[in-house]
């Protein structure tokens, strides 16, 4: 490797000084103590938050302008991309633990605290504090907090939500294919297939969210099942939408023609992360709507 | 300041004591207090196995070190041996360290659960005593449940306790010796854990769970303890006191305790007019011992955490209000429900006192019966 | 191992000046440099805290601090000690020396590199609001829950607890990202030649660390999003009427919890395999025993949080289950401890400070170690847990451990980053005088454990006055005696005696290669390894 320094590409590509990262503590300080403002009815917390997400935004787009422009002017070479690759491995892998703890939760209350609370086990718990409470679920607890609900069923919208996202797990896969076969019409058309079934996934769990609330009764103080529930459905489609919107990033740069088969990074990377989300709802859709 | 301080000022140099504190010196706060039940006693002998194991294994990595550091330095003309770990020794190490290490381990898992099988599971036996054990911000309830009794248990205060300050309580938990206990415990706001060194166990009190532990004591005498979870303010000022009494005098007490229960609900129940003065003097010792931890004595509260009720809105305005928050408490904040903790006439005089004192002066006498209304 | 270290050339070094250098950086060491700084920072804000609580338990009674501000500094002390101080140092010391050690021109995504630390003063400022926002009116109350945060305590609190909240998940973003960079550093960067097993211990250390931060750390960044939802968005997770648990919490937070104390020692013990062969002046003894270990470590680390938690009312094989698991772990640290000592055992041995420093760890952090074995023992865990007792290990643990480490590192490398020799003189002073009076601050607190004094009280009875009144004077001698650290540190930033290439005699590695400073790229060309 040493002998042919002088070719750039054999050289890894150290960035110049960036301002991004310095922008960003501004922005994510904002955007987290304007939150915390706002959850406690304070006024002025809307102000940073629209300042946090400004800059947040800003910040994303000057950062990526420059990745972007450097890769066009070809100062990447194949260390570089693999650095990039093995980053965003490890950026899913700790995504994934992010959600572990959702569904760990999820485990432990079905499992072991809400039997426990029926009486279940070598403690008295249900004896002596509720002995009403049977522990079935779904549950909002002995105190039946936020009201009687209905769970919300499997076989509706949450069926149909993950037929859209296993197919929108094919059409970009499509998309991959034209890619490498570097048609770029099948790209952009599986692209925009793709985004299209994101979309109408969100739009779906947002009708859904909308039918829990007015008619089943199921919100996020419906005890625990609400809150597990929520939380569950809520940070993955927060993740759904997400993934959409770095879609449509990639999307309009595969119209600009960024991409070749055989450096297309970027790409790949929203692909993989989208499929991670995929994941996630087979995961849910098992463990929150069917069991 | 302290007597005792110049007694223990030359222990803390030597180390080995840690061996042979035994409870020959447990005066001096060296080691465990002396237990009081079996198990206890057996905790005792783990704790001293495996501190004796610590010990030497601590002497032989000290020594090893030691001799190395005056052996092995360069400044004595030593030559490095390059090729050490090259040895069988290096070579095979990584195999027998970890298998001596497992023995030793071993060695303490199994002695440790040997006890933990006597500690962990609660006898299923006729004649236990079953207490539920409450914590409270900031104080404990102890009941008797076959026996219907239920005591509150609260820090005497710096002037009340003197010597025994933080470690003496107005209400003891009186419990006989020779019978075995069920402690269930539970809590009403947050975390808190009944510690009593004596009898040999910690437990957490979760509230809306129960958890369990059990004791029998062997040896009559006053065991102190304290809260041992961090519950907030005056976590420190939770301590728990048991007397352990003969199965005789617990009897005893436990019909005096119900007599004064009775008397007490029969006070509450009678339909009379309460006069002002009466209410005061009532309200003022029990504002004292139940609220005052928080709103203080001279009614000032501490902020932020508690408010004032000198001069607070609710103290001064419509009783009903103020009836009200007593009940009821106000969920998400440390004020908690006093329903089920005060009878009418207690929660009438309180509330009275409150509205008659450090400075606010409604003049009203409430009534027992406004209260009952108010349920 | 040899370079071609001459063949580096410096005339294209055309980098940056002036406050654009610093924001701006993309430069392993120069961000290297902020988060030591930071951490130095941290250390002595957090190390003030501590200040404050030993001078509050300097008598019985309450002296200068009410019970919630008391809680409030606890709470403080620990946070800023730990994810502020000894995790920016261990991260700052892994961006100066792992591409140093692996020959490589940088870490492997510079720009991302500086987002982890800029991560971090935007954390330590919510972690400032959150401690003075209940001075303000209507702020709330003060956060008086202990590192720990276990609902339904922290349901409590006032909204200084959400900024809190927010600070721990900024910490996390800013780890798992520096640890993202580290795990690719390691994996992509190396020069041609140096293979895993080449690799110095140092970089293994962190290559294990960095797979355990991305793995606990989002668990405590769920955990505590949950709890913002109980706090303010009417879920129940930890509410028992609900449904919940508040002890789903505490796995939660022991989950992340436990490992996190093998985040924090990790980095210091693959200093100390650094140290102690160079001063030994033989190679360490047992390479892929302890890279073995320290993946043992790891994995069973992962496996044995609830022995924090052995009052909660866990079954009994449950319970059993925990405390076999946490006293296996003695077999692969006993083993470290082991090559250590066996590194030193016949070879040629000179006592620089960074010696001393490693010296007194090993002693030290096996002395820790064993408390923490018996606190692994449930039986008797049950008079420990939650007494002062604990109090002794942990910071027996963690100062003669990880902060130890960290002080051998720093002196062992402080010329290669200075250029310049720290005054040896003044350092050994500071280690005798830091060294014994930690002893007197700390061993006395396994007495009061043992006698029944609970951690995390403001005031306690006279029966545990005196060895408190040791423990505070001891305490504050110690806290002071960084005052000297500080001036040693700037007088070796400032000047002193020009630092050769390769500072210590006995030292192996790629660093000791480049001059001291090394040049701004620090490999451009990678070294040949042999
Ligand atoms: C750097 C940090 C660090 C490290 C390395 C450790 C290491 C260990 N810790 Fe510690 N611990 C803490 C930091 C750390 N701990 C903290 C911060 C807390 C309190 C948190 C809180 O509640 O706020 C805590 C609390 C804590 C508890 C809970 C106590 C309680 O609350 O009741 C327990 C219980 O098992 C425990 C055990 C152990 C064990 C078994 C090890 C082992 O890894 C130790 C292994 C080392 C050795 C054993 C020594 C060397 C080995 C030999 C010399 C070989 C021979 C040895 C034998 C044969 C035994 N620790
Ligand atoms: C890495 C972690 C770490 C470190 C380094 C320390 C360092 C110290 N800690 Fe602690 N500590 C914890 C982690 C740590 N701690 C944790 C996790 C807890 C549990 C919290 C909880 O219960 O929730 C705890 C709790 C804790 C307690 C228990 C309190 C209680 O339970 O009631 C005590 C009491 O003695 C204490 C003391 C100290 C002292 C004296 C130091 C000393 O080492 C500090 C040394 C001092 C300095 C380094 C700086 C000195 C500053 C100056 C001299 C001022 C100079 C001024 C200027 C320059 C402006 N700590
Ligand atoms: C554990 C602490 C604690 C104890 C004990 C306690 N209180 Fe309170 N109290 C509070 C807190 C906290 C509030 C503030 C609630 C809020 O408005 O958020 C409060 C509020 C009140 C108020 C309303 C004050 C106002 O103006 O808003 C009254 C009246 C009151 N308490 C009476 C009592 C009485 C009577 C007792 C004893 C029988 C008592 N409290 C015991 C914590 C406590
Ligand atoms: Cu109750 Cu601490
Ligand atoms: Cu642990």
């Amino acid at each position: 490797m040493s002998q042919h320094n002088d070719t750039p590409s054999s050289h890894y590509f150290v960035p110049e000084p960036s301002p991004w990262p310095f922008i960003a503590m501004f922005a994510m300080f904002a955007l987290l103590a304007g939150t915390a403002l706002i959850i406690n009815d304070i006024g002025f917390g809307n102000v940073l938050v629209t300042l946090g997400a400004l800059l947040l935004t800003y910040m994303l787009y000057g950062w990526f302008r420059d990745v972007v422009g450097e890769n066009l002017s070809g100062q990447y070479n194949h260390q570089v991309d693999r650095s990039f690759r093995q980053g965003m491995y490890w950026f899913i892998a700790s995504e994934v633990f992010f959600f572990a703890s959702f569904f760990g939760a999820l485990y432990y209350i079905r499992n072991i605290a809400v039997p426990w609370l029926g009486g279940a086990g070598y403690l008295g718990t249900s004896a002596l504090l509720y002995s009403q409470f049977t522990g079935d679920w779904p549950t909002a607890g002995p105190g039946d907090l936020g009201g009687d609900l209905t769970p919300m069923g499997a076989w509706g919208i949450p069926a149909l939500n993950t037929m859209l996202l296993l197919s929108s797990g094919a059409t970009l896969t499509w998309a991959h294919w034209g890619l490498k076969l570097n048609n770029q019409k099948t790209l952009v058309r599986g692209l925009i297939a793709t985004i299209t079934l994101g979309l109408l996934f969100v739009g779906f769990q947002a009708y859904e969210y909308q039918h829990a609330f007015a008619e089943l009764n199921l919100t996020l103080a419906s005890g625990v099942y609400g809150s597990t529930f929520y939380i569950l459905t809520g940070f993955h489609g927060m993740h759904v939408t997400l993934g959409a919107i770095m879609l449509i990033a990639i999307l309009g740069r595969s119209m600009k023609g960024h991409f070749s088969p055989r450096n297309h990074f970027a790409f790949e990377a929203v692909a993989w992360y989208w499929h991670f989300v995929d994941v996630v709802w087979l995961g849910l859709f098992i463990f929150v709507y069917m069991v | 300041m302290h007597s005792r301080m110049k007694r223990s000022y030359s222990l803390w140099l030597l180390p080995f004591l840690l061996v042979t504190a035994l409870p020959a010196q447990a005066e001096y706060g060296l080691n465990f207090p002396p237990p009081a039940t079996t198990i206890a006693r057996d905790i005792y002998n783990v704790h001293m196995l495996t501190m004796g194991i610590s010990t030497l294994l601590l002497i032989g990595v000290f020594g090893v070190v030691f001799f190395a550091i005056w052996k092995f330095r360069k400044s004595r003309g030593y030559e490095p041996d390059q090729n050490f770990h090259k040895t069988w020794f290096g070579t095979w190490s990584w195999i027998f360290v970890p298998a001596v290490v497992l023995g030793i381990d071993l060695t303490i898992a199994s002695s440790a659960q040997k006890v933990l099988n006597k500690l962990w599971v609660v006898p299923e036996q006729e004649g236990m005593l079953d207490v539920k054990v409450t914590g409270h911000q900031w104080y404990w309830e102890f009941e008797f449940l076959d026996e219907e009794v239920r005591i509150e248990s609260r820090a005497k205060t710096e002037e009340e306790a003197g010597e025994l300050y933080l470690r003496d309580v107005d209400h003891r938990l009186v419990l006989p010796t020779g019978r075995p206990i069920r402690f269930m415990h539970t809590s009403a706001d947050v975390n808190h854990a009944m510690w009593v060194p004596a009898l040999g166990f910690k437990k957490d009190a979760i509230p809306g769970y129960i958890t369990e532990t059990w004791a029998e004591i062997d040896t009559e005498g006053v065991y102190r303890g304290q809260c041992a979870e961090l519950c907030g303010t005056w976590h420190a000022k939770m301590p728990i006191v048991v007397e352990a009494v003969s199965p005789e005098r617990f009897t005893e007490w436990v019909a005096e305790a119900k007599a004064a229960q009775a008397a007490a609900d029969a006070e509450a129940a009678a339909d009379i007019e309460w006069a002002l003065p009466k209410l005061m003097e009532k309200g003022k010792g029990l504002y004292n011992t139940k609220c005052a931890s928080c709103h203080q004595i001279n009614g000032e509260g501490l902020a932020p955490a508690f408010p004032p009720l000198k001069d607070s809105a609710i103290a001064t305005g419509p009783a009903a209000a103020h009836i009200d928050i007593v009940l009821n408490g106000k969920p998400g904040s440390a004020m908690p429900p006093w329903k089920g903790l005060l009878n009418d006439l207690e929660i009438a005089a309180i509330v009275t006192y409150e509205r008659n004192s450090w400075g606010n002066d409604t003049g009203d006498a409430v009534q027992p019966r406004d209260v009952k209304a108010a349920r | 191992m040899s370079t071609t270290a001459s063949a580096l050339h410096s005339e294209h070094e055309h980098h940056p000046y002036g406050w654009r250098r610093w924001l701006f950086s993309t430069n392993h060491k120069d961000i290297g440099t902020l988060y030591l700084l930071f951490a130095l920072t941290m250390f002595f804000l957090g190390g003030l805290s501590a200040m404050a609580i030993r001078a509050e338990l300097l008598y019985p009674g309450l002296q200068m601090l009410d019970p919630d501000l008391y809680n409030n500094i606890l709470t403080n002390h620990a946070l800023i000690m730990i994810f502020g101080a000894v995790m920016p140092a261990g991260a700052g010391i892994a961006n100066w020396m792992i591409p140093l050690m692996i020959g490589a021109p940088d870490m492997a995504l510079p720009r991302l590199n500086n987002l982890s630390f800029w991560i971090l003063p935007a954390a330590a400022m919510m972690l400032v609001l959150s401690f003075i926002v209940p001075f303000f009116p209507g702020g709330g109350t003060q956060v008086n829950t202990g590192w720990t945060l276990y609902p339904p305590l922290s349901v409590q609190v006032g909204m200084s607890m959400d900024f809190l909240i927010f600070a721990i998940h900024l910490l996390g973003i800013s780890s798992v990202l520096a640890s993202i960079n580290i795990i690719v550093t390691i994996l992509n960067m190396r020069a041609p030649g140096m293979t895993m097993f080449k690799m110095p211990i140092f970089c293994w250390a962190w290559f294990v660390t960095a797979f355990l931060l991305i793995l606990v750390v989002p668990i405590i960044a769920g955990g505590v999003t949950m709890l913002l939802f109980d706090r303010h968005f009417g879920t129940s997770f930890f509410n028992a009427a609900g449904g919940g648990d508040p002890v789903l919490f505490q796995h939660l937070f022991w989950f992340f919890g436990h490992p996190e104390v093998y985040i924090l020692i990790l980095p210091a013990i693959g200093a100390l395999a650094q140290v102690i062969p160079a001063f030994s002046r033989k190679p360490l003894f047992g390479y892929k025993s302890t890279v073995g270990s320290m993946l043992v470590i790891a994995t069973l680390g992962m496996v044995v949080w609830a022995h924090h938690q052995y009052t909660i009312g866990m079954s009994l094989g449950t319970v059993s289950y925990f405390m076999i698991g946490t006293i296996l772990i003695s077999i692969p640290v006993g083993l470290i401890i082991f090559n250590f000592i066996a590194t030193m055992w016949r070879g040629a041995m000179t006592f620089e400070t960074p010696m001393l420093f490693a010296t007194a760890m090993v002693l030290l952090f096996s002395f820790g170690g064993l408390t923490g074995v018996m606190l692994a023992v449930i039986p008797a865990d049950v008079q420990y847990h939650d007494s002062m007792f604990v109090v002794a290990h942990f910071h027996y643990v963690l100062i003669p451990g990880a902060i130890y480490g960290l002080f051998a590192a720093v002196f062992y490398w402080l010329p290669k980053w200075t250029g310049h020799m720290y005054d040896e003189k003044l350092a050994k002073i500071f280690f005798w005088v830091n060294m014994i009076s930690f002893n007197i601050t700390f061993f006395p607190q396994h007495f009061l454990g043992l006698a029944g004094m609970p951690r995390r009280i403001i005031d306690y009875n006279v029966i545990f006055a005196e060895f408190n009144f040791l423990s505070s004077v001891a305490g504050l001698i110690y806290g002071f005696s960084h005052l000297l650290f500080l001036y040693i540190i700037i007088k070796a930033i400032r000047g002193g005696q020009q630092a050769k290439n390769k500072v210590w005699e006995g030292a192996t590695g790629l660093e000791w290669e480049l001059p001291s400073p090394p040049p701004f790229h620090s490999w451009e060309t990678a070294p040949k390894i042999k």
